[in-house]
């Protein structure tokens, strides 16, 4: 706003250009994230959907990928991948698909490790380098424990993902804190105008522009900003309301109505745009400031309370906030302000005591940080800018607890934990897909119970050879697993729901067995692009990601999210 | 239900495919779901094999849509495009590498498919969906269409409906629809005439409210409002003699600069050069994940209609359509939408529209453009009676233009029908004027 910097003569760089449709998503910040991370993907089984995950990340420039897989070329892999060429055959399936890949993006680093996984992960520090994992099924459970367990130590987020015949499933292993401040909340949502709690410069201004109101001439009176005219009204109501503002729905339409009445209508427009903006605006705008349950989820959380001089920046800006919100009983003003009918003057210099207002705020709130600081005598001081970005989105912060997924080992029963009540109560809702889920474990179960040669890659698939017996075996297998759930749940479902739950769960497992271990390229195409999309969320820490579980049912053409 | 696909499984022929083992094991096994007298085996896979298929826009969703039926047993695939290849395409259309960059999409793409797929034929088109005729659409099986555009949209579901002969069962073509927009997107699938229609549709996809010109003119307040300033006042006041043209540089730098310049007349902050560029082209955001997403809907419900392995969205009287958001986790929603008696291309009832009978016949054209259930931008309106607005010939227009600032009510009567033609379409769109005055 300094008004005499020259404009820049040059266009946008050739990367702006060639990633110009993204960026205008997740910004330089987030693209800058997605350029230092690297991907390692673990493949197994006809292993479509990890290179079709891949592609959707190089495209948009991850920083690098590699491609762990064994599996040499065969003709199958022809009709369904389709970053393998006739050549390639009898070569090393990693190595020709990272190549294929490389060709989308000159600016990605590609590799590719032939070793068997087992052996991969026998050394403690193999994962060590990697950003984010991707593991395929089908696996052997006793080595995707090990994996799992190994990310888990350095925190690395994890994904297992199932792809067969016309269904998906994926879930995330996150660390146990993923704190997201840049959610995008929908603009709708966000502005935040504190009407009902106005600060002395914006009621002073308010004031000065509803000065005289009933004189002003037609061109005046039709171009008071809106948030001035619902300021004025609201110290009419309050003046002959004891001091109240309206206190509900009642007291707001009665409020509406007051406002609406000096709308003039004998102007040549025959009414006011701005008038109408007020009155609209009234429902929405004239709520008391209260924060949202994830947002007090981050102030009580226990990173949140106790800081220690490791503690992250963002647990260290958190309690700063909360101290904040304990303080002034509200969150520090974000300062945007949307569009609305006036002068341009008048606009900005409302856009200016609102600016100003949020720098003020984030100014405590800075403080507050270089303080806590000192106190715990933190080597790295904190960048201002985190600090105002967390100020600006304060109201729309969340926290992901990150959970680790099922891992189906033989002889073992799944257990569902602190999730089993829900995980029942889903059981009967048609629209959930946790049968499907239920499936796919059955399935993860049938694998590790006829594991060929424990190399994970070479396990027997369901529906391989003998479908018929494989299908009788995971059906069976699925409605165990459903009867151990209701068992932990403790709960009790009738005999016409139970027999409709198993019944459900059976069709789901003879679609499962049908496809024999079988991926259809359309199902992992967008099943790789549903998981694509989750590793540009984790890695560039915007956007919500799934938390835990996603689940595609390619026959129907649904979808759920589900928590375990 | 598995006794009979035993027998293909062990001894049948298929076995003999190695390449596409996986596709037939779905081809050849019935699933709890499939029809009980779906014949597996051989007829799903010459039902795929066969059909030639049409796919319209070989962009970002059309690059998807191309791989995936390649991959998907379709041999027979048609492909129209008119459009080249820009460098800011290379974020997402994955068949195109810079040294294509100035080349027709349809060409480099069926090129690339079909050398990386063997054994599919891919023919492409570059020039527009409206040069071809009935004869051409009829030949094919089914239309799958990745566009950005609601107008091509609308113009290919018009043809697809008006096509439809009610002796001849072939006439009827499936179209299925991918649309994306950054996080979100929908996958949909139409029977023409027997199911909703991208007409019966056309409000859930509303165009954005144009900034008012006095806005423009004396009072901005927003960047964009200064971006629009320079973009329809400055440019026509000072490059008259010069078409615009999106994408040349030097008239986007121009434009900035404009903006730029006013944006400081009156402290407003925020203009920048990708901001201008976003404006003034429309540009809205797209990813490879979301196109990846959609058009691998789109395709496995194509699949699905030609192999009948399970059932498909869009049999009447079932779900149609799907819609996904994926910036708040991933949700997706699927349901029917319902076929609307008074759609202008589908239905036989006009369609109510509420207007002030005090607006001008001016300002209800200009209206036309944005009202979501028209979206109409050069119509040419009569009533049964008499004919209210020519665009062309230019002496019917003239004839016609002193209609322009009577009002609503000095032309028509509450309730009157009226019919539209729009060059962008070959039908004539019926509407029922009814006064809210
Ligand atoms: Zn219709």
């Amino acid at each position: 706003m300094t008004g005499t910097t020259p404009p820049p003569l040059h266009g946008p760089t050739s990367k702006e250009k060639k990633y110009d449709r993204q960026l205008r998503l997740w910004a330089a910040s987030g693209q800058a994230a997605l350029e230092q991370s690297h991907i390692l993907l673990i493949n197994s089984g006809p292993g479509v959907v990890g290179v079709e995950t891949l592609k959707n990340l190089v495209l948009p420039g991850v920083g690098h990928f590699t491609i762990l897989d064994s599996a040499i070329v065969t003709e199958a892999d022809l009709g369904v991948n389709f970053f393998l060429e006739e050549e390639h055959l009898g070569g090393f399936r990693a190595e020709h698909s990272c190549t294929l890949l490389k060709e989308l993006n000159p600016d990605v680093q590609g590799s590719y490790i032939t070793e068997p996984t087992e052996s991969f992960l026998s050394k403690p520090i193999a994962l060590k380098p990697y950003t984010l994992i991707l593991v395929t099924a089908p696996i052997n459970p006793q080595l995707l424990s090990k994996l799992s367990a190994n990310a888990a130590t350095f925190q690395i987020p994890t994904f297992y993902i199932h792809c067969i015949g016309f269904y998906s499933q994926f879930s995330i292993h996150l660390p146990p804190a993923f704190p997201i401040v840049d959610t995008h909340p929908d603009p709708e949502s966000t502005s935040d105008l504190r009407l009902l709690t106005p600060w002395p410069e914006l009621s002073q201004f308010a004031t000065e522009k509803t000065k005289g109101l009933q004189e002003m001439s037609h061109h005046d009176h039709g171009h008071v900003p809106y948030i001035c005219l619902l300021l004025h009204y609201l110290e009419e109501w309050k003046s002959t309301h004891d001091g109240q503002v309206p206190q509900n729905y009642k007291d707001k339409t009665a409020f509406k109505a007051s406002v609406a009445q000096g709308e003039r209508r004998n102007n040549p427009e025959g009414g006011e745009e701005n008038y109408d903006e007020a009155v609209a605006a009234v429902l929405k705008s004239l709520n008391p400031t209260s924060i949202s349950s994830a947002v007090r989820d981050v102030f009580e959380a226990p990173e949140c309370k106790s800081l220690t001089p490791e503690t992250s920046g963002f647990w260290i800006i958190a309690h700063a906030m909360s101290i904040f919100y304990a303080t002034h009983a509200v969150l520090p003003l974000p300062g945007s302000l949307p569009d609305m009918k006036a002068q341009s003057a008048d606009y900005i210099q409302l856009q200016n005591v609102y600016k100003s207002k949020a720098r003020h705020d984030l100014a405590e709130v800075l403080s507050t940080v270089r303080t806590l600081e000192k106190k715990l005598s933190r080597a790295v001081v904190i960048d201002e800018k985190e600090v105002e970005a967390f100020c600006k989105n304060a109201a729309h912060i969340k926290m992901v607890r990150g959970r680790p997924f099922h891992i189906v080992l033989p002889g073992e029963t799944v257990r569902w934990g602190d999730r089993a009540k829900k995980a029942a109560q889903d059981l009967t809702d048609p629209e959930s897909l946790i049968l499907l889920y239920i499936a796919f474990l059955a399935i993860d179960t049938f694998i590790a119970t006829h594991d060929v040669d424990g190399l994970g890659c070479a396990a027997k698939v369901a529906g391989g050879d003998d479908w018929e017996s494989d299908t009788e075996e995971v059906e069976g297998i699925a409605l165990k697993i459903i009867d151990g759930l209701i068992n932990e749940a403790g709960t009790s479902i009738d005999e016409d729901e139970y027999s409709e739950i198993k019944s459900r769960a059976r069709e789901y497992a003879q679609e499962l067995v049908r496809a024999g271990g079988s991926e259809l390229h359309n199902i992992s195409a967008l099943t790789g692009g549903l998981v694509a999309q989750e590793v540009i969320k984790v890695v560039t820490k915007q956007y919500i990601p799934v938390d835990n579980t996603c689940v595609f049912d390619g026959v129907r053409s649904k979808s759920s999210v589900l928590r375990f | 239900m598995a006794e009979d696909a035993e027998s293909i499984l062990t001894n049948g022929p298929y076995n003999s495919r190695p390449r596409w083992k996986y596709l037939d094991n779905i081809l050849n096994r019935p699933g709890p779901f499939t029809d009980p007298d779906w014949v597996c085996g051989e007829p799903a896979l010459e039902g795929l094999s066969r059909a030639k298929i049409l796919v319209i826009g070989a962009g970002g969703l059309g690059c998807e849509i191309l791989k995936n039926l390649a991959l998907s047993g379709f041999k027979d695939i048609h492909v129209i495009d008119m459009d080249t290849i820009d460098v800011s395409n290379l974020n997402r259309q994955f068949l195109f590498r810079h040294a294509d960059v100035g080349k027709f999409k349809a060409e480099v793409a069926a090129r690339f498919v079909e050398k990386r797929v063997k054994g599919v034929k891919i023919t492409p088109y570059c020039g527009k969906i409206q040069d071809k005729d009935d004869d051409y659409y009829m030949q094919f099986a089914m239309i799958v269409c990745g566009l950005d555009s609601i107008e091509a949209r609308r113009w290919i579901n018009a043809t697809l409906v008006g096509m439809v002969d009610e002796n001849d069962p072939d006439s009827m073509k499936p179209l299925i629809d991918g649309g994306t927009e950054g996080f979100k997107g929908q996958a949909r699938v139409i029977f023409p005439t027997m199911t909703s229609c991208i007409e019966c549709q056309l409000d859930m996809h509303a165009p954005r409210a144009a900034v008012p010109l006095c806005t423009l003119a004396t009072i901005p307040r927003q960047p964009q409002h200064c971006i629009e300033w320079a973009h329809i006042i400055a440019w026509e006041e000072e490059r008259k003699d010069i078409t615009l043209d999106n994408d040349d540089p030097e008239h986007i730098t121009w434009l900035y600069q404009k903006a730029l310049k006013r944006a400081q007349e009156f402290n407003i902050p925020g203009v920048t050069y990708s901001m201008t560029q976003g404006v003034v082209k429309n540009i809205i955001p797209a990813i490879a994940s979301t196109n990846a997403i959609v058009a691998a809907s789109c395709c496995n419900e194509a699949f699905k209609i030609a192999s009948n392995t399970n059932p498909f969205l869009g049999f009447p009287g079932t779900d149609n359509y799907m819609m996904y958001t994926g910036d708040v986790s991933v949700y997706t929603y699927t349901f029917q939408h319902v076929k609307k008696a008074d759609c202008p291309v589908c239905g036989n009832l006009a369609k109510d529209l509420q207007v002030n009978s005090n607006s001008t016949l001016q300002e209800f054209i200009e209206s036309l453009a944005e009202r979501p259930e028209a979206q109409l931008k050069k119509p040419t309106i009569r009533t049964e009676a008499k004919s209210l607005y020519y665009q062309s010939p230019p002496t019917l227009e003239k004839q016609t233009r002193p209609n322009l600032s009577k009002k609503l009510y000095e032309l028509v009567s509450d309730g009157e029908e009226i019919a539209i033609q729009d060059p962008a379409f070959q039908i004539a769109f019926k509407f029922k004027l009814v006064f809210e005055n």
